[in-house]
């Protein structure tokens, strides 16, 4: 055990040696999980927002958690692998399944909880459904949502280690190469993953703390879970 | 000399797996007890342990941090630093220091636990309505008999939720596991993505899931049973 | 039933309580004895420190100087736990274990007391029984299967369930509507006829009060005792223009509310064509009777309409001063 912690001194010297092979990796590895991330986005914001709106199809929108948070994302990647091959693509593919499902189940329930009082008031002050949607529910909505992002950007961040085993580079790369870069540099690769994690997660953390509107500034929670935990649904 | 076909010799592959089909029927019940079953019990098991013990030592934690609100703030850090970095690297970070064992896995599986049974058995006690903790207190219940007898029950529907985000991630992680020690339905999806044999990977992952989502529902019916008081309807 | 336990004397001796960083005390120096088997109604406008003192019995609020004594024991000398099983406790938002049925938690205190399983079981029917909840029921129910009204009663029959000599009530029928709310004083009344307990029943709202009360304490803010006295006399007599104030303008009719046609001497009949009113009637409705008909008698008869007397605005009139 004693060897083994001195395994993290040549990590360190391995990071600071191998600097430049590291910030490639790194520049992959978030170029790979922006990619996924943003996407993900697209898809799966719009789609949750306008259900919540509408208060329909809650069984999928909550049980998409569920059954996201069951997908292995070994197995989700592997199976990509199988159908899709190597690649830059078919990772983005496998990850976009794996960030979807967290924010399409945050940005339903935040719009379908926000206070329905509010959202009668909106309508009887004679705004259109849209008017309601855009000044009303998105803003009250935007703290949830939010929580929903930074829990898939962190989980993205974190699959897309594992993406390298086919062949979306990142920092997984060398997580996974012991051969060439020995016990020091998996371990090194190990922090500086981390790191990106928590600075993302961090990053994002401001950002919501910038965006929730004042009046609903309550503590934002350094790390938070995906809501499902918390509605218990 | 008679040509020995290439194929193994316990009879003829079929040529769904020649042919690197996506889901071979046929070879996934020629594996079953070989491969995938044994796999599934490991993975089981896994699983099994680091639920438990990431619940014992969370639902202790939450207990301590109902009593003293200080100690809240850095086991929720903790639990969350643990919780953030990401999983291959965690084993990386364990493997110099507890070698490649069921212990390495175990301690991150249980770390990722944490914060979630964590939170929830902690907003779980703390959702007590503060009318029945004034009658409990009222009546002469002591705070122990409030905690085990009022408190606690009140909590489950949080806890059992928790038990279920832990379980079902759980489950999707141990499949990593494979990466550090041969065990659980990760190893049949690394063993086959050297070969690239598309049945094998499909076949364990669709089984990671199937698992889980398996427990999943299992957890629902026992909080169901547990809280019979949440689904009475009213007769009157 | 079993005969219930002897009823015991509350006294507050000079009885303070003081919260840090406030100047004024929130119980100021009360001083007051509750005879066994009466009903005392603290009353007063919200933060007058009625529910403090209460809670001062129970030791949910702990004194700061002066004394509290319930049957001749200061309550500091008891433990605290063994003091509350031993006193009902009732509160407006009732607090029904949300997790329990409605037998396990009238058996709450009960069990924490260790009585045999038949003895809890009986006594559960009992009470369901008395606070009219037919056992056979109510007794699976949940919380949130019953009524406000209900759930109240059920919140009573916890309380009562250990037999306790002493009951603290507060407010407990304040989140009621209004029907409710005079059913379950009325059915109050009638368990109280028959259990006897010495009761403490904070309330604000001061009709409430002379229904239930035997004796009455105005509290004004800051916890001062302004008054303590029966209905009646509280009504004919307010100490200070604050109670005067409190008790409404209309205390003369209030006090005509608490007296029935039964009660009262009445003249003999006269033959003359005038308003029937049974004698249950209370002479605030007599009034208002005479008043619509624009008559100056009232013919009062019994249950089976037998005419048992006159009476005369005049004689009214005499009776009130």
């Amino acid at each position: 055990m004693i060897a083994g912690i001195g395994t993290f001194g040549d990590a360190f010297s391995f990071i600071v040696e191998r600097r430049e092979l590291l910030l490639e990796k790194t520049v992959e590895h978030l170029v790979l999980s922006g990619a996924a991330l943003g996407v993900a986005l697209v898809l799966a914001v719009p789609l949750g927002v306008w259900l919540g709106h509408r208060h329909r199809g809650s069984f999928i929108a909550i049980n998409a958690a569920n059954v996201g948070r069951a997908l292995p994302s070994l197995a989700v990647i592997a199976i990509g692998l199988s159908v899709f091959g190597f690649g830059f693509t078919n990772v983005l593919v496998a990850l976009v399944v794996l960030a979807v499902p967290p924010i399409l189940t945050n940005a339903y329930v935040a719009v379908d909880e926000v206070e329905p009082d509010a959202v009668e008031a909106a309508r009887g002050m004679g705004m259109t459904g849209g008017q309601v949607l855009r000044r009303v529910e998105l803003p009250l909505a935007l703290p949830l949502l939010f929580a929903g992002i930074r829990t898939a950007s962190v989980y993205v961040v974190a699959s897309a280690t594992i993406a390298a085993i086919a062949g979306g580079g990142g920092l997984g790369e060398i997580l996974f190469n012991q051969a060439s870069y020995r016990t020091e540099g998996l371990v090194g690769a190990a922090i500086v993953v981390s790191l990106l994690a928590f600075t993302a997660d961090a990053a994002l953390g401001g950002l919501q703390r910038a965006l929730t509107p004042r009046g609903l500034r309550r503590k934002v929670p350094a790390f938070e879970p995906d809501v499902v935990t918390r509605t218990g649904r | 000399m008679t040509n020995e076909p290439v194929i193994p010799e316990f009879g003829e592959a079929s040529r769904c797996v020649a042919e690197n089909r996506f889901f071979c029927a046929d070879w996934v019940r020629d594996n079953w007890a070989g491969v995938l079953q044994p796999a599934l019990v490991e993975h089981v098991k896994l699983t099994a342990i680091a639920v438990a013990a990431g619940f014992a030592i969370a639902f202790v934690a939450a207990l301590v941090a109902h009593r003293f609100r200080l100690v809240e703030g850095p086991f929720a850090a903790f639990s969350a630093i643990v919780y953030t970095i990401p999983s291959i690297a965690l084993f990386q970070l364990l493997v110099p220091v507890t070698g490649l064992s069921v212990l390495t896995v175990e301690i991150a599986l249980v770390g990722y636990t944490l914060l979630i049974l964590f939170r929830n058995v902690l907003e779980g006690l703390r959702s007590t309505p503060p009318e029945v903790l004034e009658a409990a207190r009222g009546m002469g219940c002591t705070r122990r008999q409030t905690l085990w007898s009022v408190e606690l029950p009140l909590a489950l529907p949080a806890i059992v939720a928790g038990l279920r985000v832990a379980t079902v991630s759980t489950i999707a992680l141990a499949t990593i596991a494979a990466f550090v020690i041969p065990e659980g339905l990760g190893r049949p999806i690394f063993v086959a993505l050297r070969d690239y044999f598309k049945t094998e990977i499909v076949a364990a992952g669709l089984l990671a899931i199937a698992l889980a989502l398996v427990a999943d529902a299992l957890l629902v019916l026992a909080q169901r049973a547990l809280t019979p008081w949440a689904h009475a309807r009213r007769t009157a | 039933m079993r005969a219930p336990r002897q009823a015991v004397e509350i006294v507050f001796d000079h009885a303070t309580k003081r919260y840090p960083g406030r100047e004024v005390p929130a119980v100021d120096d009360l001083s007051l004895t509750i005879a066994p088997g009466e009903v005392c109604c603290l009353v007063g406008p919200s933060g007058g420190g009625k529910t403090t003192a209460m809670k001062l019995v129970n030791r949910l609020v702990e004194l700061s100087s002066g004394e509290v004594r319930v049957d001749g024991r200061s309550v500091r000398s008891l433990d605290q736990t063994e003091l509350r099983r031993g006193i009902g406790y009732v509160i407006q938002q009732v607090g029904l274990f949300p997790h329990m049925t409605v037998a396990e938690n009238v058996a709450t205190v009960p069990k924490l007391l260790g009585w045999s399983r038949a003895a809890i079981d009986e006594r559960v029917d009992e009470l369901l029984d008395l606070v009219d909840l037919p056992a056979r029921d109510y007794r699976a129910r949940y919380a949130s299967q019953l009524s406000g009204g209900e759930r109240q009663r059920v919140g009573l029959a916890r309380a009562l369930a250990a037999d306790p000599p002493v009951m603290l009530m507060d407010e407990p029928f304040g989140a009621l509507d209004p029907i409710t709310r005079a059913r379950l004083q009325r059915e109050l009344l009638r368990i109280q006829g028959e259990l006897r307990k010495t009761i403490i029943f904070v309330t604000h709202d001061i009709d409430e009060a002379i229904l239930v009360g035997d004796r009455i304490a105005i509290l004004r803010e800051g916890g001062v005792l302004v008054q303590y006295d029966a209905p009646d006399a509280l009504l004919a007599r307010p100490a200070d223009e604050f109670v005067a104030r409190f008790v409404g303008a209309d205390r003369g009719l209030k006090r005509l509310s608490l007296v029935r046609l039964a009660d009262v001497p009445l003249d003999p009949p006269n033959g003359a064509v005038t308003p029937v009113a049974p004698d249950g009637t209370t002479l605030r409705d007599a009034l208002s009777l005479m008043l619509s008909e624009g008559s100056q008698q009232l013919l009062v008869v019994d249950g089976d309409e037998r005419p048992r007397g006159v009476l005369t605005l005049e004689r009214l009139t005499e009776l009130l001063s």
